[in-house]
């Protein structure tokens, strides 16, 4: 797929942003930042991500980086495991997954896009792809987000444990006494969503002009 | 019903009617020269020919010295009782925006009081209305601002009410002074200064009845903010040109050096005010970080900082609506954390209640003095103001909302355009502004009927419509009120992963000044603030908050805290049980005979002025507990017993009820252990089969019933309410409304465990024989069970619970 040379042409660019949806002065002021990231390759690593100051403090840094690096989220083709590497255009099209809403949409375009999105969230909690987040990933996350006070460190658990309780109540309604909740399935998902409209929070401000010198 | 209450409320209005016309009547005859001040109560004059002096007066009776309190008083009783009366009925206001109720009632009464020429109550002056009507309208709004919503809009929500207000001050009162041009309408007297003074009054929007309608069908969150914070921010706004334009309409001749100065007053009058409010927001939530120990005085901190925010504001001239709302939008977050729960609710409650006591009394003075007062009635100047109303609001939401566009990620569609501009009802501040012209200003009445008259235009033919008219356009919404801890951990995270990604591809918005802000606060604000600094999640107090509404779902379907653990504890502590009764016990013992006999008289609570009583809230839970075994006891035999009671009637060999025990008593030793306890709870090793982990906790696993996650987060409309009558009212028909189309009804949400197949068979079978048995013991073994209850309760005073996990010690005074 098109790992770019140095400086993309025209129409690559042009290409990218039909297919991404993303405009085309987006497009170059992303490239500037995935060259600034790589430091002039062609292709991204994870530490290279690990490298950004700003995103040290983020408590769920491991799953947004591994977000870039999974498959799910950019490969349609063949949906499944991590690559080591990703090009621009993978950098891309999981940037895309954070596109805003646009002025005149139809609803269906509307649903696919919050299908998407969620489906993005969706897969950042399903670490082992078997399209369940199971207690012991919900647990994971919890964590990870309350990571940064330690005196709670102990509740996390409880809380993802209640957290659980609540998604097989809203999602499976009255179950047998055998009956065990194995996972948040991406259809409990969208349940719990309902009502939400992720598609109008789910979004980054890509700007239009050139600020990545500011940045490190 | 609804016209039956309408009747008796008639009634009672003509009966106070009476009652203050006899007795001004009175005064009026009674009246010596010099009339008697208040503060001299040695000096009584008498309203009746005074008794001879040599005598002790046995009855006198002395109206002027209490005349205005008095009259207030009823007042306020009348204008809350009519909101009371159509409040019975519920479909009126549903279809009916309140304010057309009290301003109808205003009518009626206004009507009662023309026809016996009752000149209409003096109340309503400047001062009053500025320093103690405003105040608690604006305050409220300022401390129920949703925070994080308004900054994450903050630039539009400015735009609107900044802007907005000058277009529309502006442009209408520009174009009346072009109508008042045209010779035919005999209206040339009126100069620019005054029109832009009549423009500045009238383009107040008021939309307490659009914000509740659109709290109702749960509009997007986008334009509630923007429609909330354009009617707070531009009460400021409007307030400020109002003065300005008030003196320059008294000035003979304008310069363009007036204009500049006027400018720049706006700008110093609008910062000043947030600078002054910053800072007593500040100082309030310093203040509260020492109010352990005095818990009952606590919300008047809050109000007292913050009305004197107002007032400084007011005595240096600048903006005091400003000043009042930064003060309680700043002080909110830090206050909350520091007080009590129930100060917390005492404090919204109040301020809820003053409100609207201020704006049932301001919409119920429009209606009386529509009728009372003269009027100057000239078709083409109101008319034309009517029109340029609709035509100016309308064009401005239009090309502001372009304009504004460009920025947003989000931009407002024109369906929310319309509903923006659709909302701009007039209301009270509106009305009072134009009342309170000064009474040498020419044209007056023509001033006071245009407003008046807007205002009924707007709120009755608009705040009718408006529900429909969004039913129909199908303007977007959002389910805002939706609490749940799924909910609010996948937002987190998708809050994160933006962050994240904004960092990634070095990008900067407002998460990135959300993250600065948070950096500062947490930093020093926190430190310095905080009574008790530790960093909280939203997650954890949300999951607490949950802990705690399951604690009292429990407690209100079991019809005991203590309804798991009484037979562990039975065995438990029967060894270890002393001879004499806790003094808690006796008094529990005491309330339950006094409550299932016939009563005699009401036993005296203990009183102290110093101290708020803590009986109340045990005592609530014995009624409650009461009420539930009548029910279970008219259920017994069937199979309607209350999920949560089977779960309960577990047998006590289950052996996870042990370390929750011990939870419970460490807790309520108060002892550091518990901590430990917790962890040894929680810390479950995650290779044991998923069934297992789930019965290793089944008490904080039982999730209340979706519907009342909401009575926590006390949201605006919710104020008629407090939270325990709300789980009160929670009935079987308000949770199947609550939650159609989730399939959660009453049995199914609270029968969690039976998912996790913790529910045994024989559980099963025994389940009727033991509810009887557990009622049976309540009734007549009051022994560890009660006592432990007692005690929990007595050591638990604030809203804590042994379920929060939270160390005791805090809480100790």
């Amino acid at each position: 797929m098109g790992a770019f040379h140095s400086r993309p042409d025209e129409n690559d660019i042009r290409h990218l942003a039909e297919k991404t949806g993303f405009s085309v002065e987006q497009v170059e002021i992303l490239h500037r930042r995935f060259k600034q990231l790589s430091r002039d390759e062609d292709t991204l690593q994870r530490e290279h991500l690990y490298g950004i100051p700003d995103l040290e403090r983020n408590p769920i840094r491991t799953q947004i980086v591994a977000a870039f690096f999974d498959k799910r989220n950019f490969d349609k083709d063949s949906p499944q495991g991590t690559v080591q590497e990703i090009g621009f255009e993978q950098f891309l099209t999981v940037m895309s997954h954070f596109r805003p809403l646009k002025l005149r949409m139809t609803e269906e375009q509307r649903e696919q896009l919050r299908l998407e999105k969620l489906q993005f969230l969706f897969n950042m909690y399903d670490l082992d792809n078997d399209g369940k987040i199971s207690l012991e990933e919900y647990r994971h996350v919890v964590y990870e987000l309350l990571s940064q006070n330690p005196q709670i460190g102990n509740e996390s658990a409880a809380i993802a444990d209640a957290a659980m309780l609540e998604a097989a109540r809203i999602c499976m309604g009255q179950m047998e006494p055998d009956q065990v909740y194995e996972g948040i399935t991406f259809q409990d998902f969208l349940k719990m969503w309902t009502g939400i409209d992720i598609e109008t929070k789910m979004h980054v401000r890509f700007l239009k002009m050139d600020n990545t010198t500011l940045c490190k | 019903m609804g016209s039956l209450s309408i009747w008796r409320l008639t009634l009672v209005v003509f009966y106070i009617v009476v009652l203050i016309h006899g007795s001004s009547a009175a005064y009026g005859n009674g009246k010596t020269p010099t009339t008697s001040s208040p503060g001299q109560p040695s000096n009584p004059v008498h309203t009746f020919p005074a008794p001879k002096k040599e005598y002790l007066p046995v009855f006198q009776m002395n109206y002027p010295r209490i005349q205005i309190p008095f009259e207030i008083t009823l007042w306020i009783l009348l204008a809350s009782l009519a909101k009371i009366g159509f409040h019975v009925y519920h479909k009126i206001t549903v279809w009916v925006p309140e304010c057309c109720l009290l301003i109808t009632i205003g009518l009626i009464v206004g009507g009662i009081m023309y026809s016996v020429h009752e000149e209409s109550p003096a109340v309503l002056t400047t001062d009053v209305f500025f320093l103690y009507l405003l105040p608690p309208i604006v305050l409220d709004a300022g401390y129920f601002m949703p925070t994080r919503l308004f900054f994450e809009n903050c630039g539009t929500v400015l735009w609107f009410s900044v802007v907005g207000t000058l277009w529309n001050s502006i442009g209408i009162g520009i174009s009346l002074f072009g109508i008042c041009q045209i010779e035919a309408f005999g209206i040339q007297d009126i100069n620019l200064q005054e029109n832009l003074l009549f423009g500045t009054i009238i383009s107040t929007v008021d939309p307490v009845a659009v914000l509740a309608v659109f709290e109702e069908v749960n509009i997007n969150e986008q334009l509630y903010i923007v429609v909330f914070g354009e009617s707070l921010y531009n009460d400021a706004i409007t307030v400020a040109l109002y003065s300005l334009f008030k003196y320059i309409s008294q000035m003979d001749q304008v310069d363009s050096i007036d204009i500049f100065l006027g400018t720049a007053d706006f700008f110093v009058v609008g910062f000043g005010g947030i600078m002054f409010g910053l800072l007593f927001g500040f100082v309030a939530a310093f203040t509260t970080r020492f109010t352990a120990n005095t818990r009952e005085l606590e919300p008047v901190f809050v109000f007292m900082y913050s009305y004197l925010a107002y007032l400084i504001a007011e005595l240096f001239s600048l903006s005091s609506i400003m000043a009042i709302v930064t003060c309680a939008l700043t002080m909110k977050y830090y206050v909350e954390e520091n007080v009590s729960q129930r100060s917390c609710t005492t404090i919204r409650h109040f301020l809820k209640m003053w409100s609207s006591v201020s704006e049932t009394l301001i919409f119920f003075f429009l209606g009386v003095t529509t009728v009372t007062s003269k009027h100057e009635w000239n078709w083409a100047y109101i008319g034309f103001t009517l029109i340029f109303c609709i035509v100016w609001r309308g064009l401005g939401v239009l090309v502001l909302a372009q304009i504004i566009n460009n920025f947003r990620t989000i931009p407002f569609t024109f369906k929310d355009q319309f509903s923006m501009a659709y909302g701009g009802l007039r209301g009270a501040i509106c009305f009072s502004l134009a009342f309170l012209l000064p009474n040498t200003f020419p044209r007056r009445n023509l001033f006071t009927t245009a407003a008046i008259a807007v205002i009924i235009f707007t709120v009755f033919i608009q705040g009718i419509t408006i529900r429909p008219l969004i039913d129909y356009l199908n303007v977007r919404r959002t389910n805002r009120k939706l609490m749940t801890i799924n909910v609010e951990i996948h937002s987190r995270a998708m809050e994160h992963t933006i962050a994240g990604i904004e960092d990634l591809c070095g990008q900067w918005s407002h998460y990135y000044w959300k993250d600065k802000f948070k950096k500062i606060n947490d930093r020093f604000l926190r430190k310095v603030l905080i009574k008790d600094n530790r960093p909280q999640s939203s997650i954890v107090s949300l999951y607490k908050k949950l802990e705690l509404q399951n604690a009292l779902v429990l407690l209100d379907s079991n019809g005991g805290i203590s309804g798991a653990p009484s037979l562990t504890s039975l065995q438990e502590q029967k060894p270890t049980k002393p001879e004499t009764f806790l003094p808690e016990e006796v008094w529990s013992m005491q309330e339950l005979l006094s409550k299932n006999m016939y009563k005699i008289h009401e036993r005296t609570l203990t009183y102290t002025r110093h101290s708020l009583p803590n009986e109340i809230r045990t005592k609530e839970i014995l009624l409650r507990r009461h009420s539930t075994i009548r029910k279970s006891m008219r259920k017994a035999g069937t199979w309607q017993t209350p999920a949560a009671a089977k779960y309960y009637s577990l047998p006590p060999t289950v052996q996870n009820l042990q370390p929750r025990l011990r939870l419970r008593k460490s807790s309520l030793t108060g002892d550091d252990d518990g901590d430990d306890d917790i962890a040894s709870e929680i810390n479950f090793p995650p290779a044991r089969p998923r069934l297992q982990l789930r019965a290793k906790e089944p008490r904080r696993a039982l999730q209340p019933p979706r519907n009342k996650l909401e009575t926590v987060n006390e949201v605006r409309t919710d104020s008629r309410r407090t939270p325990m009558v709300d789980y009160e009212n929670r009935g079987g028909s308000a949770m199947s409304e609550n939650s159609k189309g989730r399939g959660t009804g009453t049995k199914r949400a609270l029968t969690p465990m039976r998912q996790f197949g913790l529910f045994n068979e024989q559980g099963l079978k025994n389940k009727e024989k033991e509810d009887q048995m557990e009622m049976e013991e309540f009734r007549y073994t009051p022994a560890a069970n009660r006592r432990e209850e007692a005690r929990e309760e007595a050591s638990d005073s604030e809203t804590t619970h042994p379920l929060l996990n939270r160390p005791m010690h805090q809480y100790k005074p």
